[in-house]
């Protein structure tokens, strides 16, 4: 039991330290999403060195310049609060960043892609588009499942019969290919927020279903208890027996299906983009940042460029012990 | 057969039903492939309508509906404007390729789940169970992505299996049992991963059902009078937490399908998941529609199975509602 309880505070410690490493991308990513540093394709991450050539230790470290044709290589240490390009963020015009090093030298935690562009700062770039998709589109289809799932429960009749039947056909197709053939109506080439918007609205679109039946269950139940009779005895409107009754029971549903939801959207916007149907270049995703491993030879030689995956099944691990949790509270609270 | 009618009615409706949504999404979709090859320079505004006319995409929209659903009785799915052909005679080759992989995998998935899941149960907290309930954990966060890259990865490394396709180029050579080999050499990766991708969820499922069953008065009756560990666990208790599980073999299959498209795309299966990124990015709307089609037939197509299997194992769906 304690065991489980630590495992839920270290799950819910990594997702708000990564969230906020995605909100703050702009302050802590070295290098912006899109520089090029074409000099640097595909280099290795950069090692930072504590011990200098003469075995002497430095409190700060420092990375290695590469020795090139004409000067030998040189140290750089590593700094807080270092100037980089200007960029807006906001209403504010930024250049700090919170490390880096001294040009020439170079920082890249995490490597360099196939554009010398450095992996780590489009890891937390790309972080927010992927982690902000799945959580719009989860928080989109259980609110939308919520409204029509309940609308069915409590009102049945024909009502229900239709939205049932509708829920039915989405749930006869395998998600993804029915994630395919709606993203297949849309134009294939959008701007990157298009691209966002169209992904949220997709898959909240499609998404409702499943949550909907959940809270149809609700509805029906809620709706046949003797408060809830009593209360409509007494002349309350249907939105007040909602909004009073149901919903209060439909919390637990609702926050259990969103954690539940948020990692399998997430993967969602992970898979359209790695197949070039998502938020397309420069802009990154951890999708799209994927797509190069799709060949061999970059897969086999630049093991790096699998950040985004690792950070994906840290995410998504960190998600199943909250969804657990959840599931657990609200299976108490119903007995 | 009352019961089984009905299930079988409900099917063809629900495919019905998909075949018109599917069909209605691909020709409302703005663009389409004649649009796409108006931007050519060579081609002029008269040949594309004459090319409109001639594919009869002037007629009104339930028209080509039928026209597009008598096709697919004959098997030819609509017409393939980028490879020129019956879009049959692309899916179908196709749909057998997934299906071979995602029967594959539906068998290895529920082969090793069943007997870990009835261990797990049989000896909660130990550690067999610890482990397998580890091993779920972690492959259940793991992402259909991850997997299939890391076996196209472990497979690159290896060098001893092929990494893509489903035939080595002397195939059509090879003895049937040099032939069945190679198959299997390039089954291996794919199958096992696909398998890995549902494996936890249904391995939870069956130590969740025994779990509930393996305490019951007549299974301690039944361990009373002597019957074994083995016989007990999968003779009795896996008969009587049956029923969950036949329905979970039901939509497993639909996460097999969905998980199948990515890894087929990964690791390049001929399956149906690389034709239908294909005819996406392509604007093969016909392709597009075949295929959603059809992995909508296998879903439902596994349902069934499941409705049929529970039909002829529980008495109790039997009995006329």
């Amino acid at each position: 039991m304690r065991l489980r309880r630590a495992r839920l505070w270290l799950a819910v410690t990594v997702l708000v330290l990564v969230h906020l490493a995605a909100l703050g991308a702009d302050l802590i990513a070295p290098y912006d999403f899109s520089a090029q540093h074409r000099e640097f394709a595909f280099a290795p991450p950069t090692r930072l060195r504590f011990f200098d050539q003469e075995g002497q230790w430095h409190w700060r470290p420092f990375v290695q310049t590469q020795a090139r044709a004409g000067g030998a290589g040189g140290v750089a240490p590593l700094r807080l609060w270092v100037k980089g390009s200007a960029r807006q963020v906001g209403p504010w015009v930024v250049e700090t960043r919170l490390f880096g090093v001294e040009e020439p030298a170079r920082l890249f935690l995490l490597g360099t892609d196939g554009f010398g562009r450095d992996v780590f700062s489009r890891l937390l770039y790309g972080a927010r588009i992927s982690l902000l998709a799945g959580l719009f589109a989860a928080g989109l289809s259980v609110v939308l499942g919520f409204v029509l799932g309940t609308a069915a429960g409590f009102y049945g009749g024909r009502v229900d019969e239709i939205l049932m039947r509708f829920t039915e056909l989405f749930l006869a197709l395998p998600w993804l290919y029915l994630l395919f053939a709606v993203r297949a109506v849309l134009p294939l080439e959008l701007g990157p927020i298009r691209a966002f918007v169209v992904f949220i609205l997709i898959v909240g679109g499609i998404g409702w279903a499943r949550p909907a039946r959940l809270f149809r269950g609700v509805a029906v139940a809620a709706k046949t208890q003797e408060f809830v009779l009593a209360a409509r005895g007494l002349g309350a409107s249907d939105w007040h027996l909602v909004t009073r009754h149901v919903l209060p029971q439909s919390l637990g549903v609702f926050w259990t299906q969103f954690a539940l939801l948020v990692p399998r959207f997430i993967l969602a916007e992970v898979t359209l983009s790695f197949l070039g149907l998502g938020v397309g270049e420069p802009v990154p995703s951890w999708g799209n940042m994927l797509a190069s491993l799709r060949g061999l030879q970059v897969l086999v030689s630049y093991g790096w460029m699998l950040a985004p995956a690792a950070a994906l099944l840290v995410v998504v691990l960190c998600y199943e012990p909250l969804a657990d949790w959840l599931q657990q509270r609200t299976k108490a609270g119903a007995a | 057969m009352n019961y089984v009618l009905r299930r079988l009615v409900h099917g063809l409706v629900l495919l019905t039903a998909v075949s018109v949504l599917s069909f209605l999404m691909a020709e409302l979709a703005p663009g389409d492939f004649l649009a796409d090859l108006q931007l050519r320079p060579g081609v002029s505004e008269e040949t594309i309508s004459l090319l409109r006319a001639r594919y009869g995409l002037e007629e009104p929209l339930p028209v080509r509906y039928l026209h597009w659903a008598k096709s697919v009785f004959r098997g030819e799915f609509g017409f393939s404007m980028v490879y020129q052909t019956a879009a049959g005679s692309l899916l179908l080759p196709r749909a057998r390729n997934t299906l071979f992989l995602t029967v594959t995998a539906l068998i290895l998935a529920w082969c090793t789940a069943i007997p870990l899941g009835v261990w797990s149960a049989h000896r909660p907290g130990g550690i067999m169970d610890r482990m397998a309930a580890g091993l779920s954990s972690f492959l259940l966060a793991t992402p259909t992505i991850v997997l299939g890259l890391s076996f196209l990865l472990l497979a690159a490394r290896l060098d001893f299996f092929p990494t893509g396709g489903m035939s080595s180029l002397d195939f059509d050579e090879l003895g049937w049992a040099a032939r069945l080999a190679d198959l299997a050499r390039h089954l291996v990766l794919p199958a096992l991963a696909l398998a890995l991708s549902s494996f936890p969820v249904i391995y939870r499922h069956v130590r969740a059902a025994i779990g509930e069953v393996v305490d019951a008065p007549y299974l301690r009756a039944a361990r009373g009078q002597g019957v074994g560990a083995l016989r007990l666990l999968f003779g009795h208790a896996l008969k009587a937490a049956a029923n969950p599980l036949i329905s979970l073999f039901g939509l497993s299959v639909a996460g097999l399908l969905s998980g199948s498209l990515l890894i087929e795309v990964i690791m390049g299966w001929p399956g149906l998941g690389p034709l239908l990124l294909e005819s996406i990015l392509a604007r093969d709307a016909h392709v597009v529609v075949g295929a959603v089609l059809l992995s909508s037939v296998f879903l439902i197509g596994g349902n069934l199975l499941a409705d049929l299997l529970l039909f002829w194992m529980d008495p109790r769906t039997r009995e006329v509602r």
